[in-house]
């Protein structure tokens, strides 16, 4: 199995248990991404030719800092090699155009406003795809658990009303990311995550020198703003996110902006001119507390 | 490169058993004025550190001359590698202190 470094900790470690379990670290092959967090298509080249490799995981875009994967070049590369190739599409259905370079699809109704409890598995005609186990009757053999109807057509409706918005959304969503991208290119001694030109328009991702990120989230939460953070001190193991320590950015002081949909957020727009406003202030406060205001 | 040849004695940081932002505070208080040439080796145990040691370094363009993993914790006021037992596979034994990085800074102009 192939993924790359920078896939859902749901992929990473079903990958490295599997290995382990069967004490043979080559099962699963985990290819590098480059500064920005794009998969280095080399590496997975190379990985696709190991003789029997049974599937490559790529992500559309990573959800922590935005930056797209070459969906178009890595699935050409699978094709070459004969591998199928999972797309896990979780961060980018609902905001980009759904991808077309798969062999299989994974999503998450969330993503684009459903409800939650509803993943989706799009296999196209031309995948040959069995469920695992015992085949039922229900769905032709695809579940073997009845559909929950009124969660698939809340979904079905949330995608409906997702799609008809998308190319407002993303423009709106899109010149707000470029105020806050500015605003946090401007903070002293601060590095912006992620591909500036090949991202999601609804994720941006920047670590502090000298912040806690925790003591930062705190702050930001005192003052009105729910924001994520992949710095280790948040985490019970005291490991940083995986997604920022493939791509080797500073992952103290990190936090993490993701911009809700148009319907759930109307004043979105203030929320953010407000952020602008108070997110140095925030800084300075937290690294004063640390005594590093001057470093 | 070293603006003369007089070798410059290091200076040691021990970070071991602070957390992050912590290891990096410390490690740019001692940089903090001192000239280009001067070298400051810094101990640290913090998961984050091997991340963010050398991206402090890179954002203020001192040089990383070496990073080394070491597996346990020697105790305090030494900083000698201790040798790991053959039982335990080359990992700190059952029980004992996670291991911890070495790293050597060479400040810049």
């Amino acid at each position: 199995m192939v993924a790359t470094a920078v896939e859902h900790s749901a992929i990473l470690t079903t990958g490295r248990h599997h290995a382990a379990a069967a004490q043979d670290p080559s099962l699963f092959a985990e290819v590098p991404v480059d500064w920005s967090g794009r998969v280095d298509l080399r590496a997975l080249q190379d990985a696709l030719a190991v003789p029997a490799t049974v599937v490559a995981a790529v992500q559309c875009a990573n959800g922590e800092i935005g930056t797209r994967q070459p969906l178009e070049r890595a699935h050409e590369l699978c094709r070459t090699h004969g591998v199928p190739l999972l797309v896990d599409a979780m961060a980018c259905l609902g905001r980009d155009p759904a991808p077309e370079h798969f062999d299989v699809m994974a999503g998450d109704a969330r993503s684009w406003g459903g409800p939650g409890g509803l993943g989706v598995l799009v296999v196209p005609a031309r995948t040959r795809w069995r469920r695992p186990g015992p085949v039922s009757e229900i769905e032709h053999g695809r579940t073997d658990v009845e559909p929950m109807i009124a969660l698939a057509l809340a979904a079905a409706e949330a995608w409906r009303a997702t799609q008809a918005d998308r190319a407002d959304q993303s423009a709106r969503s899109s010149a707000l990311l470029r105020r806050l991208r500015a605003a946090a290119d401007h903070l002293p001694d601060v590095e912006v995550v992620g591909d500036p030109d090949n991202a999601l328009a609804h994720v941006l991702t920047f670590s502090l020198l000298y912040v806690d990120g925790e003591a930062l989230v705190t702050e930001l939460d005192r003052r009105g703003f729910a924001v994520g953070t992949g710095s280790a001190c948040t985490s019970s193991t005291l490991e940083p996110s995986h997604v920022l320590a493939a791509t080797g950015v500073l992952t103290h002081g990190n936090v993490r902006l993701t911009l809700p949909l148009n319907p759930v957020a109307p004043a979105l727009a203030d929320g953010v001119s407000r952020f602008i406003a108070e997110l140095p202030e925030a800084v300075a406060a937290v690294r004063a507390h640390l005594g590093a205001g001057d470093l | 490169m070293r603006p003369n040849s007089q070798p410059i004695a290091p200076i040691e940081v021990d970070a071991r058993g602070l957390r992050c932002p912590l290891p990096v505070i410390r490690l740019a208080e001692t940089a903090k004025g001192k000239p280009p040439g001067t070298s400051i080796v810094v101990l640290a145990d913090d998961p984050a550190a091997r991340y963010d040691i050398p991206a402090w370094c890179r954002m203020r363009h001192h040089e990383l001359a070496e990073m080394t993993e070491l597996p346990s914790r020697p105790p305090s006021g030494e900083t000698s590698n201790v040798p790991t037992s053959p039982d335990t596979g080359g990992l700190p034994a059952e029980g004992g202190h996670r291991g911890y990085v070495r790293f050597q800074v060479l400040l810049q102009a």
